[in-house]
């Protein structure tokens, strides 16, 4: 967009900007724990698959960590990727969405109308990171897991396709507080569900339009690259490479 | 001018030869349709379960999005290429040997698309919203996304049953004629109103050679774009292989491919069960099988450039899945789709005296079209079994229930084409009389 602060260097004209949400990944703070998946999975009434149908490779998560063995035994390291929907500002599975069900807000999220979906499921393959999950089947929740559903969450039928939302829940609900203070969103107010848990603070959520948030700062790290960077997707998520050991 | 009374002798033996499949059946006939109608029946429940119980039914899972049903949606817009393709191609170049293989490859391609249009249906996750792809006005000013190659798909295809339905009605209104002044009961009625009052004049003959001569070329290229935009649905998409610009192109000859491949079937098949070996002849097979031969050659041509620039350019993504399928999970499954699509014809179609064996041409022909079914599914699964994040690679195998659903929709083709054959002369019996008569005259 041309309302980049970065490349206006005018603070000043910051409260008008609308807001652009980043996150960072620092993969030098990420242990492989998983917290964050569970935390997704909890928030926003993400179906459960059993064993078989994690077996048959059906299993949803918004986010998930991407193990890769680095070496060979006995020197062999683990490395953890983090990977959920990376909010391309050149988003590959949008203009796909033959049915316009894959969109993207002024504030930069990519958005996924599930009224509007009918599972052609392009959006899916045209995804390299393979964002995208899909409802093979209507969702169900054994009693009484059906209780604790979240009531700000939606929850998508079987046919439909969904994908990390950076819990866009939460970030309505923290713009409505500011906007009655008149006031813009303050920089850690939000925290999607993952960046909440995660014990290592390896995720870092926040306002790019912002100079002075933490993921404006941490985005011009050294340590900086997008996932995939060379097909040009511009990704709304940033990871910060490990420190060599 | 001695032999002018042997043509007009030989008219009335035409029409009783080319009619009498309307009027005579018999009870394999009935034994047939009843078979093919049980299949139908078998594959509309299995898609009833997978709308009533979740898309899940099928073996599909992430990063597999697409599997055999869209696999099955391009091989069966392949196959209504036969009709346009050798009609049109050949109606467009004046061969005159054309005349008793047109109606049968046309009647192909309006069932075929017919077909086709199904597997849009099975495929999507929820059907029930399937109208959301049409472009109708509504309140909230929600309009399709023009930008998709889905979209353009949806498109193409509508516009390519639309021109195809009409390309074959209009040398059929002479022969609906025929049928009229012919056939007696409730079906008068029918081709009479299909008639739409055609009596032979003069003017009525040069309007009608006009409108063939104006939708011939534009049905031409209308086929090309058609199965080009198909080739589109995957070169447009990021996915590693699919990526290419030879994809459009290519679709457009593997579809006239596996079209000739099956007309070669229709022909051989229809001959037999209806006794046309007066008007489908050696000579036809043997043209079609060269035809099948430049059509093996310029696919392998072309299969050829796509897998070397692959296999020397090296780029990790792309390797990955021709290594899938030069020595990996997909090997046995590619090395006998080669060996289907070029190599058994290659071996057979160059020898003259193979082309001139009708039961030979006609198995080609089967091993042709189960090849290209493969060559279906390898384009689509492989690729997207290996996206760029290695952690994701993944395999699939089509379920039992879009196998049923696969078997179903191939017994509804059959079935289409049996009852089409009952209701329309297989052969042009105006366009047979007048080939009669130029070569007479000439």
């Amino acid at each position: 967009m041309s309302q980049d602060p970065q490349a206006t260097g005018e603070n000043s004209k910051t409260a008008a900007l609308p807001y652009k949400w980043e996150m960072v990944v620092d993969l030098d703070r990420c242990t492989g724990c998983e917290a964050c998946v569970v935390a997704c999975h909890a928030e926003n009434n993400i179906r459960i698959s059993g064993e078989e149908e994690a077996a048959e490779g059906r299993a949803i998560n918004w986010i998930r960590i991407e193990r890769y063995w680095e070496g060979d035994y006995p020197d062999v390291k683990a490395k953890f990727l983090p990977v959920m929907c990376q909010h391309c500002d050149d988003a590959p599975c949008e203009p796909v969405c033959p049915v316009y069900a894959s969109y993207h807000t002024p504030e930069g999220l990519n958005a996924q109308v599930y009224n509007r979906c009918i599972g052609v499921r392009y959006c899916g393959n045209n995804c390299p990171y393979v964002a995208r999950q899909f409802n093979w089947f209507d969702p169900s929740w054994d009693e009484p897991l059906a209780e604790q559903l979240n009531p700000d969450v939606s929850v998508r039928s079987g046919g439909v396709m969904e994908k990390c939302t950076f819990c866009v829940q939460r970030i309505r609900s923290g713009k409505e507080a500011a906007h009655k203070e008149g006031r813009r969103v303050r920089d850690g107010e939000i925290t999607p569900a993952c960046v909440q848990s995660c014990p290592t603070s390896a995720l870092i959520f926040g306002d790019r339009n912002d100079p002075d948030s933490r993921v404006s700062h941490l985005k011009k790290s050294r340590r900086g690259f997008h996932l995939m960077e060379s097909l040009g997707t511009h990704p709304a998520v940033t990871y910060l490479r490990r420190l060599s050991e | 001018m001695t032999d002018r009374p042997t043509v007009w002798e030989e008219m009335p033996r035409i029409n009783r030869d080319l009619l009498s499949p309307l009027q005579t059946t018999t009870w394999t006939y009935y034994l047939w349709v009843g078979v093919l109608s049980c299949f139908v029946a078998a594959g509309a429940g299995a898609w009833t379960y997978q709308i009533q119980t979740g898309i899940g039914q099928t073996d599909l899972h992430h990063p597999i999005f697409w599997g055999s049903y869209i696999a099955s949606f391009v091989y069966w817009i392949g196959v209504s290429h036969s009709g346009t393709f050798i009609s049109g191609v050949l109606r467009l170049t004046n061969a005159e040997w054309r005349r008793p293989v047109t109606r049968i490859a046309e009647l192909m391609t309006v069932v075929a698309l017919l077909v086709t249009a199904l597997f849009v249906f099975y495929h999507l996750g929820r059907v029930w919203r399937f109208y959301y792809l049409i472009p109708y006005p509504n309140q909230r000013e929600l309009w399709p996304n023009f930008r998709s190659p889905l979209m353009w798909d949806a498109t193409a295809i509508f516009t390519y049953a639309t021109a195809s339905t009409i390309y074959i009605y209009l040398p059929l209104i002479p022969d609906f004629a025929l049928a009229r002044d012919r056939i007696h009961g409730w079906r008068k009625t029918v081709y009479r109103w299909l008639a739409i009052g055609w009596h032979g004049s003069q003017a009525q003959w040069r309007t009608l050679e006009t409108a063939i001569r104006i939708i011939t070329p534009l049905i031409v290229m209308v086929m090309i774009s058609v199965h080009s935009i198909v080739g589109f649905d995957f070169s447009m998409a990021l996915v590693p292989a699919w990526h290419s610009t030879i994809f459009a192109p290519y679709f457009v000859v593997g579809a006239v491919h596996s079209g000739l491949a099956m007309v070669l079937i229709g022909l051989y098949v229809l001959r037999k069960v209806y006794h046309l070996h007066n008007y489908v002849r050696t000579e036809h097979f043997e043209k079609l099988g060269k035809l099948l031969l430049v059509t093996t050659l310029v696919l392998a041509y072309m299969y050829f450039a796509e897998q070397l620039t692959i296999w020397y350019g090296k780029v990790p993504d792309h390797i990955a899945v021709q290594n899938s399928l030069l020595y990996g999970s997909y090997a046995v499954p590619f090395w006998f789709m080669v060996s289907c699509i070029y190599v058994v014809p290659l071996l057979t179609l160059v020898w003259p005296r193979f082309r001139q064996w009708p039961v030979g041409l006609m198995m080609v022909g089967l091993i042709i079209n189960l090849g290209m079914y493969i060559e279906r599914m390898l384009i689509i699964v492989p690729p997207l079994a290996h996206p760029r994040l290695s952690f994701q690679w993944d395999e699939y195998f089509p379920s039992l229930i879009e196998l049923a659903i696969l078997v179903g929709t191939l017994a509804l083709a059959l079935l289409l084409y049996s009852l089409a054959v009952k209701f329309v002369p297989v052969i042009s019996i105006w366009e047979e009389k007048l080939g009669k008569k130029h070569a007479q005259e000439h």
